[in-house]
């Protein structure tokens, strides 16, 4: 079949069953769009910035688990785009982006709207490339979706200049790969996978220690079955929210710097750590010397980079999570869960020392209650997306996830102007649950132009902004470590949040009791409409418990107690 | 807490692609890794070229290293020597009018000689050991070298 680069595009989208691509049109990538206007393979949906278009591909990738599909043009919708392209890379996100270039000819002569795209995107994707000659395309999509969505998952880039958009050559995707420099190992390896079975069947205090990379495996139903089996307590990292669900006894909670007393104890006292699709970020681990300092360390990973570089391991095992879990599940018997009776004790025990609560006030609105009332009303029929701050650490400890990809937040790279978009592409790939973005007052204002696109495609995004006039994660940081200067994080001149949805023709509620917060949220969900629901909270709460930068994990400030009514 | 830093060569081959120089470069500048020389050319009859890569750090961060590079898609293998041949060649020049005999012998003594004569200078070239160039190019001094260019180390493992 001879037809041109932007059609062979078009077709491979269509071949690898994407049936949604976020996008924003523009001068190099208009032969694709052009081809788009003529197909009905797949929806199309026009965000209204281009770092928006990314993170709803990001959004409806974590949902999905699909590989997320951006499109864009040239310079300055590629620079846009970058923030997206560095979320996707810290969390794994699979993920191709194309992006049109200028022509050939002008490409290094500074023509208008050129920037050398792969050079930019290259620290921030898995892969990328420039495509000089259509007649590479399709084995370089073939790459990309491939890339993208093996191994580690990532963003991939594909940068295509506008003439190479127009050749005509022949096409043909049923070609076979042939990529022997890249060839992730996905079988664990059997004698590590026995030992690491055997020391967690000698071990006395052994803990699980779950994290994003089981959803990316989707491996999540899996882990469920071997914490089960075996009685050994878990906590989750903030991207491994929803692994367990909440309502599971042996999952004690999320750690690190807003970690439950009792998951950060239990890390700290543990004799084995059982980490599974994790990376041993700073804000988990908190001071490394100290960091589960009496234990080994079990670290199954795709990623063999990701072993011992931060803490030495000494039970790696190479591997999709999905499959060692299953190896694990067959030696399962070696282990007795009665064995870790008391040491369960001594977690509970914790959580009953010091219970991840927060204080009610008959003044004002707590914000953590808004969290917990959502899950109340909503539970698991909704998919719960963030911004970055405050609100993400409540709505992360106060949630009640009761699946794997019901959580959709910006970990690595703690994008503020994430969750909107996310929210978009959540609700896309899952268009039976209520899509509910918990933002703030500064994050909302990032990427409030996609309620025009939510709108548009009527996709009925529910925006909780959890208002607190503040830039409340920046401000708590003052507050506690620069002597209460609060520089530049004080929000009070703020838009009216209603008119401001009502005037893209959303809904808005502005509430400042619980009752008129019920009331909005269920009028919200029953109109089924975009909404942004303003929530006036308390303004100078603090995401409690907290583990200051650097310090250790056992040495957590922690909520102070009252006297209770 | 310092670890101790250890000079290492690192072999890589790579697919012999369009910016791959830079993805190699681009790790070690954004990952804060050193690179003390590098040289790089491709390997005859194949698709692949040779990096060699000179760089020093803990033995963790040379684990990081080897296993980041090998992360790149366009990188089959990667090489961490530890019983190997090492060579690098240096040229320098020097004015006419300094003593050649001189020159000439301690030239013999690190397997090289004088390349080239000109009007005014002559290049002397050696080949040896990365650590010998180092005490070659210390007591050419007296003879008033003009320019010197090293190449970077090459390796093989024995």
């Amino acid at each position: 079949m001879q037809i041109s680069g932007a059609q062979m595009v078009i077709e491979a989208l269509i071949a690898e069953g994407v049936n949604t691509v976020f996008g924003y049109p523009g001068g190099a990538i208009m032969n694709v769009y052009d081809e788009i206007y003529k197909q009905n393979g797949f929806q199309h949906i026009l965000n209204r910035h281009e770092q928006a278009s990314v993170h709803a591909a990001e959004g409806y990738a974590k949902a999905s688990g699909k590989v997320g599909v951006a499109l864009i043009t040239s310079g300055p919708g590629f620079t846009n785009a970058v923030t997206g392209l560095a979320d996707a890379y810290m969390d794994s996100v699979p993920m191709v982006v194309i992006s049109g270039q200028v022509p050939m000819s002008l490409i290094g002569t500074d023509g208008f709207q050129e920037i050398d795209a792969i050079g930019i995107s290259r620290p921030c994707t898995k892969h990328n490339y420039l495509v000089t000659d259509a007649k590479d395309l399709p084995r370089v999509l073939k790459e990309a979706f491939y890339i993208a969505r093996s191994g580690r998952p990532g963003p991939v880039h594909v940068d295509i200049p506008k003439d190479v958009t127009a050749q005509i050559e022949e096409f043909n995707y049923d070609i076979e790969l042939e990529l022997e420099t890249y060839k992730p190992n996905v079988k664990g390896n059997p004698r590590q996978i026995k030992k690491a079975m055997d020391a967690i069947a000698k071990a006395k205090r052994p803990l699980f220690y779950l994290g994003g990379g089981i959803i990316n495996a989707n491996a999540g139903y899996e882990v469920r079955d071997l914490v089960q089996k075996t009685g050994i307590p878990a906590v989750e990292t903030l991207m491994a929210r929803g692994v367990l669900s909440y309502d599971d006894p042996l999952l004690v909670g999320m750690l690190g710097m807003h970690g439950s007393y009792s998951s950060n104890m239990a890390m700290s006292e543990t004799d084995l750590v059982i980490g599974l699709g994790v990376r041993f970020d700073d804000r988990v681990t908190g001071k490394l010397s100290e960091f589960a300092k009496n234990a080994d360390v079990i670290h199954v990973d795709i990623d063999p980079a990701s072993i011992s570089k931060l803490v030495s391991v000494d039970y790696p095992i190479v591997g999709d999570v999905k499959n060692v879990v299953k190896d694990m599940l067959e030696q399962v018997s070696k282990v007795k869960s009665e064995k870790y009776e008391s040491w369960r004790e001594t977690i509970n025990e914790f959580a009953q020392l010091h219970p991840l609560t927060f204080h009610e006030d008959s003044q004002r609105i707590k914000p953590q209650w808004v969290v917990q009332r959502v899950g109340e009303l909503l539970g698991d029929s909704a998919n719960i997306s963030t911004d970055v701050g405050q609100h993400q650490m409540w709505a992360a400890q106060f949630y009640p996830f009761s699946r794997p990809n019901q959580w959709i937040t910006s970990g690595g790279l703690g994008t503020m102007g994430f969750g909107f978009p996310a929210a978009i592409g959540v609700k896309a790939a899952s268009p039976e649950k209520t899509s509910i973005n918990f933002t703030g007052d500064g994050s909302i204002l990032m990427n409030c132009q996609e309620l025009m696109t939510a709108v548009e495609k009527k996709i009925p995004v529910i925006n909780i902004i959890l208002n607190n006039n503040f830039l409340g994660m920046v401000r708590q940081w003052q507050t506690l470590f620069y002597d209460k200067r609060h520089s530049e994080t004080d929000l009070s001149v703020q838009p009216d949040f209603v008119k401001l949805s009502e005037a893209f023709g959303g809904i808005g509620y502005r509430v400042t009791t619980k009752e008129e917060f019920d009331a909005a949220l269920k009028d919200a969900v029953a109109k089924n409409v975009v909404a942004f629901i303003e929530v006036i909270v308390e303004r100078f709460e603090n995401v409690m418990p907290m583990v200051p930068s650097g310090g250790s994990l056992f040495n957590m400030m922690l909520l102070e107690k009252k006297e209770t009514k | 807490m310092t670890e101790n830093s250890e000079r290492r060569v690192i072999s890589v081959i790579v697919v012999n692609e369009a910016s791959v120089l830079s993805r190699i470069t681009n790790l070690f500048s954004g990952r804060g890794y050193n690179i003390t020389s590098l040289t790089v050319a491709p390997i005859p009859d194949s698709k692949y070229s040779r990096l060699t890569i000179v760089t020093s750090g803990s033995v963790r961060v040379i684990e990081q290293i080897t296993k980041q590079l090998h992360k790149l898609i366009p990188v089959l293998r990667v090489y961490e020597h530890a019983d190997l041949v090492e060579k690098e060649m240096a040229m320098v020049k020097f004015p006419i009018t300094e003593n050649l005999s001189d020159i000439n012998t301690l030239c013999e003594a690190y397997n090289g000689k004088i390349v080239n004569v000109g009007e005014n200078v002559v290049i002397a070239m050696v080949t040896d050991e990365p650590r010998r160039v180092d005490h070659f190019l210390g007591a050419i001094k007296r003879y008033n070298p003009k320019e010197i260019v090293r190449s970077g180390a090459v390796a093989l493992e024995r």
